[in-house]
Formats: C-alpha cells, structure tokens, sequence
C-alpha cells in the first residue's frame, strides 16, 4: 500500500509537471488553459484579496444546511423503511432507481418554488444526499447482527439502552457511509446548482469569470474548489477506514 | 466497494408483486398532486397539465430534431463511457498495484463537482458535439471503471490460475474469464454510469448547445416556464427509470444464472 501511495505521488506530480511544461511552451493552446503556477498564484490571489471570502462561506453554509438536512431525513427516512416493512416494499423500486434518474433536472423547478435564493440550492443539496443516507442507515441497521439483539433482550434491556449501547455502535460504520455520500453528494448538488443558475456562491464566482474570460480568477477558484473538495473527501475516507477497521477488529 | 457508490442496495424481495408497484406510482402521483394544489398550478403544474403540455411538445415540428441531437450526443457518450470504463476496469482490475495507486484519483475525481471542469472542456473542444460527449464521458466513465475494477478483483482467484495454466493471451483472458465473470457487476456500474452520462450531456447541452432538450430547459429556465420544465423532466425521469428497472431485471435474472 505504501508502494502504491509512493506511486500515485509520481504519478499525481509527473501530471501536473507535464501540464506546467506544455502550457508553457504554448504547445497546449496559452488562451484556454494557464499553467498550474499560474493557477496557484491565482489561487492564493483570490484568499489574500479577500474579495470571494462571502462567496465561499455563503457555499458552505448552504452545503452544510443541505447536508444537516439530509442526515437527519435520510436517517429518520431510513429507520422507518426498517421498521415497516410493508412501506419499505412499496418503496423500494425507487431506491433503487434513484441515482439513476438525473434528479438535477428538477433544480430549475426548485428555483420557480423556492425563487433565486439559497434555499433551491439547499432542497437540491438534500435531495442528493438524501436517499444515499437512508439506504445506508437502513443496510446498516439490518447488519447488526441478531445475537447482539438476543442477548440485550436476555439482559433485559429497555428500548433506549438497546438503541444507545447496541443498535448505534453496532450500525455506525454504515450509517458514516451515509453521513459521508451525502456530504459529497450534497457538495456536488449545490455547487452544480451555483453554477447553473444563482446570484452568488462558489460556482456561480466560476462561471462568472468564465463568462469575462478571466482565466486567472476561473482556474484559480477551481483550484481551491478541487484542493478543498479532495481535503474534504480524504478526511471522511479515513474516518470511514478507521470505524469499518474497528468492527473488524471486534468482531475477528 | 460500495463505499462512494452505494446503489446496490439488494432488492427485499425477488418477486415484487404489481400491486406494490402500482401503489408507489399512485402514491407519487398524490403526492405531486396535493404538492400542485399547494403551490398553485403556476408554480408547480400538477401531473394532468404536465402530461398535456408533454404531449404538446412531443408533438411540436422542433422536437424530433432536438431529441435526435440529445440521443446521438448522449448514445456516443454512453457507448465511449461503457468501452473505455470496462476496458480501464479490467486492465486496473487484473493488475493489482495500478488499481492500488488509481483507485484513490479515481474516488477523488468521483467527489468533485465536475460541473466546475466545465469551462475547460469547452475551451478544449470548442462549442458542439464533441464538448457535450466529452462532459457525458467524464460523468460517467468512472463508475463504470470503480464497479468493473472491483468485479474483477474480487473474482475467484482459480480463475485467473486456470487462465495460466491453459496459457490464455492477454486479450483471451479479458474476453473469456475476464469479462464474464465480472458482467453482473458491470451491469451495476452501467445503471449508474447511464444516468450520471445522461445528466453530463444534458448539462452540457444546457450550455453550449442551440438545439436539443438541455436547451430546450435552458430556455424554458430563462422564461420561468414550469410547465416546460416539468414536462422534460418527467420524460427524462420515465426514460431513465425504464432503462433503469429494465437494467435490474436483467441483472437479477444473470444472478439467478449461475
């Protein structure tokens, strides 16, 4: 595993090296794409002018709104697909056909609702997110395994020291799987949304300098969006790594 | 695996009754209903207006040709994001340590908006066909490759020493153990990878194209048409759910095979 982590490192420098040398040779065309230098410095431009500070955190409130949001539906959503089983039947075509439908298309319809501010964004963030967190809260709770059950019911627990000591602990790794789509899915959501149509945030500050052909200010800001994005993405990776390796470990 | 990609959640039961069935499309179509009465038809049209105003638009002189330019752009993506996905799964499947070192990029790559890369495809690839399927690729070419990858690593390892033994060429051991053996979960990645593909043309028609239904929502966006709307969106919802459901059962019926 460290080979590969070794490798990837190459692999990761090498492209970018590789990028930095043909844009600055102009062998890719110097109008449409500036070297990743370029990209950096325009980057740390962008957070030490202080201009898209609002920007930002406007995105990341709106995200983590969506994201708060989704948790807490797809959870509640998921532990009532578990306990009824008659509604969870009739449900589950469309869990399963859910993320292959492009529910995007909807976000246009969210916008004549809602109007031009934060909350389309929000309801599209959600509804991405959502069904990722009660398929995987529901998957979770059907793993704990039933001797755990038997034996709370032996030790005559009450219903809230078998969720609490039990149910929870024993469905974590699962339900974090949910916790974590939905943050990604959540980000993709409001971020494409932003960029589709919106009066401010991340992806609209994209598009927008786009549209004036600023490429310093464009490539920069996708800079910090992938560089943030990946942070992200790598963190919850391992939190996920670190609570599976732990049932693991308890159950070998 | 499914640790990015979870819609593989297994179906409770084998045989789904009609009645089920039928029961959700009623439930939604309530539910869209007393939504439509909530918010006033204006805003949200309920599904009677919304069915009247997609077969005005099916029936529109435009729309022919703007489905033909969504489905050649849309087949093309698919058809690129299915042969190079498989074919980047099994090489990166069959080959440990390069699925080690790419599989990381590839779950990175996965979780950005790729929305925001949109700008450079299109100064990439100019205005036209070819920025539209290069978007629908990149949406959907990396599911494919994560589910195929996986497929194949997780393949019984007699497998790939019977292959040896029998002294099968590279290509030979991709067609005939290869191949086979990771279809089901193939068949999963290329459920997921149709409707990101579609999602990547459409959003890629809604901004560099002058034809095709992307357009047509882009249009119908600007003028606060939510008829429109509404009505494209169903289509595509019924499309990619009867793809989608058609996928499943085909799935569950090469399961079932053993």
């Amino acid at each position: 595993m460290k080979l590969a982590a070794r490798w990837r490192l190459v692999l990761v420098v090498a492209f970018v090296g590789a990028l930095e040398i043909a844009s600055r040779r102009a062998w890719i065309d110097p109008v449409s794409f500036i070297p990743p230098s370029k990209m950096a410095e325009g980057a740390w431009a962008l957070l030490a002018s202080g201009d898209y500070t609002n920007d930002i955190l406007q995105t990341l409130a709106n995200a983590s709104l969506a994201v708060l949001l989704a948790v807490a539906g797809g959870f509640v959503f998921g532990v009532c697909l578990f306990k009824l089983p008659r509604l969870r039947r009739v449900v589950d075509p469309l869990l399963l056909s859910y993320y292959a439908v492009p529910i995007f298309v909807v976000y246009p319809v969210l916008i004549v609702i809602f109007g031009l501010n934060r909350w389309p964004l929000v309801a599209i963030g959600f509804l991405f997110g959502v069904v990722a967190m009660a398929t995987n809260t529901l998957n979770g709770l059907e793993r704990v395994a039933p001797v755990l059950l038997r034996s709370a019911r032996a030790m005559r627990m009450s219903t809230i020291d078998e969720i609490r000591l039990i149910t929870l602990p024993a469905s974590l790794p699962y339900v974090f799987t949910g916790v974590k789509l939905a943050v990604v899915y959540a980000f993709i959501a409001v971020i494409a949304g932003e960029f589709v149509l919106a009066g401010s945030g991340f992806g609209f500050r994209i598009a927008y300098a786009y549209n004036n052909f600023d490429n310093p200010t464009m490539y920069g800001l996708m800079l910090l969006l992938l560089v943030f994005v990946g942070t992200l993405n790598m963190l919850l990776h391992m939190a996920e790594e670190r609570l599976y390796s732990r049932t693991r470990r308890a159950s070998a | 695996m499914s640790t990015l990609l979870t819609s593989t959640l297994k179906p409770a039961h084998q045989h789904r009754k009609w009645s089920d069935g039928a029961l959700l499309v009623v439930a939604l179509l309530a539910l869209w209903q007393v939504a439509s009465s909530l918010l006033g038809a204006e805003v949200l049209p309920g599904p009677w207006l919304t069915f009247l105003k997609l077969k005005s638009i099916m029936s529109d002189d435009d729309f022919p040709e703007n489905l033909r330019v969504t489905a050649v752009a849309f087949a093309l993506g698919f058809a690129i994001s299915c042969m190079g996905g498989v074919c980047l799964g099994l090489v990166l499947g069959a080959q440990r340590l390069a699925g080690d070192i790419v599989e990381p990029i590839l779950m990175a790559f996965y979780a950005i908006p790729k929305i925001t890369l949109y700008p450079v495809v299109l100064l990439m690839f100019g205005l036209g066909l070819y920025a539209k399927v290069t978007f629908g690729v990149i949406h959907g070419i990396i599911p494919i490759t994560i589910f195929t990858m996986n497929a194949v690593r997780n393949m019984r390892p007699v497998f790939a020493r019977t292959a040896r033994a029998c002294r099968l060429s590279p290509v030979s051991y991709a067609r005939h153990v290869l191949l086979p053996a990771a279809v089901p979960e193939v068949l999963a990645g290329l459920r997921i990878g149709f409707s990101l593909t579609l999602l990547g043309t459409l959003i890629g028609e809604m901004f560099a194209s002058q034809s095709g239904i992307g357009h047509m929502l882009m249009i119908a966006m600007s003028r606060n048409d939510s008829q429109t709307i509404m009505a494209l969106a169903s289509l595509l919802f019924i499309f990619a759910t009867v793809v989608n459901l058609a996928m499943l059962k085909w799935h569950q019926r090469l399961i079932k095979a053993p």
